[in-house]
């Protein structure tokens, strides 16, 4: 791609704003190299197309170009979302995890990306690297424990419950006012929510939900969805603030994501 | 009184519209929207969100909450229950000031409704 392709889109995008332009320009912007200019123009690209894959997997590209690993990690994660059989994605989410130094977790996405596209030479071949990689790492017939993910969720009980879509209890546990395990019957509520959240923002064109926070009462509450199948409350007390509570919040997601892919 | 309300927090840059709902049947009161912002739509679906949240909170034992605040990666919707069975809510951009925001309804759940 040379500067007047650039050049050309640029003036395409400008003239009609709305157009799916920003994509090709936004990748020829990363590729060589633009990365600043690349991140403006896919955001602004996925915030006017917040249901379409492929503008989080261009700019979880460019994060990921950036060094930003984690905030890539949640634009592939956010793809697959939308999308759960996007072969970028899992390419991408298998290169992080490996960057990371987490083999099992790549290979799990790497398997996944064969199975996509069965006839990619070069991916069966980072498949068996990848292998090989696991394989060196482990003793023969140990298993590295899946973290404790009452640890993870909840350092105080009755403050953090992750849930699947149908309202079942995975993890972790809440208490109602008089201090009496609630986990149950909140989980079923969270079902309903979480549901009728999806079908809010869809309608509404906002996107995929990534958060919703309640306040009031003696407590507030976040809710997150760690992976595409579950969903995370967690509570504090009013006292501590908002920005606080969604950063523990954002915290023990990563915490339940990874747990989670454990388990697969 | 109304149109004030409105007119105040669709000053918040950012914001695409507000509306003043009926939780009970989630039809439109009042409202300030940008072009192309289906207030039928939004009111509807806030009222029904805003219902679903009432029963976690009611699981926990706890009072109905004061704010709702959806984030999507497109955009947030906002709601915060009045007086009279109304609810004040708002449709907003990804990169509007949400504690400006946040103020701002609560300031007008009081005020208006």
């Amino acid at each position: 791609m040379i500067a007047d392709d650039i050049q050309a889109l640029t003036t395409q995008l400008a003239r009609d704003p709305s157009s799916l332009v920003f994509l090709p320009l936004a990748e020829a912007l990363r590729r060589r190299g633009q990365l600043e200019s690349a991140l403006t123009v896919a955001e602004q690209g996925a915030a006017r197309y917040p249901e379409m894959a492929g503008a989080y997997d261009l700019l979880a590209r460019i994060r990921s170009d950036r060094g930003e690993g984690d905030l890539a990690f949640d634009g592939w994660t956010t793809v697959l979302r939308l999308d759960p059989d996007h072969l970028g994605a899992h390419k991408g989410l298998a290169f992080l995890s490996y960057r990371a130094g987490d083999h099992a977790r790549s290979l799990r996405y790497l398997e996944r990306a064969v199975e996509l596209a069965p006839g990619d030479v070069a991916l069966r071949g980072a498949l068996d690297r990848v292998r090989e990689a696991t394989g060196a790492r482990l003793v023969p017939g140990f298993t590295e424990p899946a973290p404790d993910p009452s640890r993870a969720l909840e350092p105080e009980p009755g403050q953090a419950l992750l849930v699947d879509r149908e309202g079942r209890v995975l993890a972790g546990g809440v208490n109602d006012a008089q201090g009496l395990d609630a986990g149950d019957v909140v989980a079923a509520a969270l079902a309903g929510v979480t549901r009728e959240a999806e079908r809010a923002v869809r309608l509404l064109g906002l996107g995929p939900w990534r958060r919703i926070a309640l306040e009031g009462g003696p407590a507030h509450l976040e809710l997150r969805a760690p992976t595409a199948d579950s969903v995370l409350l967690v509570i504090r007390p009013r006292e501590i603030p908002a920005g606080r509570l969604a950063l523990l919040a954002e915290r023990a997601a990563a915490s339940a994501r990874r747990w989670l892919e454990e388990l697969v | 009184m109304i149109a004030d309300v409105l007119a105040g927090l669709t000053r918040i840059p950012g914001v695409r519209g507000v509306l003043i709902v009926s939780r009970d049947d989630g039809l439109v009161v009042a409202d300030a929207l940008m072009e192309g912002v289906d207030g039928a739509a939004i009111a509807a679906l806030a009222a029904s969100l805003a219902g679903r949240m009432r029963s976690v909170t009611m699981a926990l034992g706890q009072p109905e909450p004061v704010m709702m605040h959806v984030a999507g990666a497109g955009g947030s919707l906002l709601a915060a229950p009045g007086r009279h069975g109304l609810l004040i809510v708002a449709v907003a951009a990804p990169d509007v000031n949400a504690g400006e925001l946040r103020l701002g309804l609560l300031d007008a759940a009081g005020r208006a409704a």
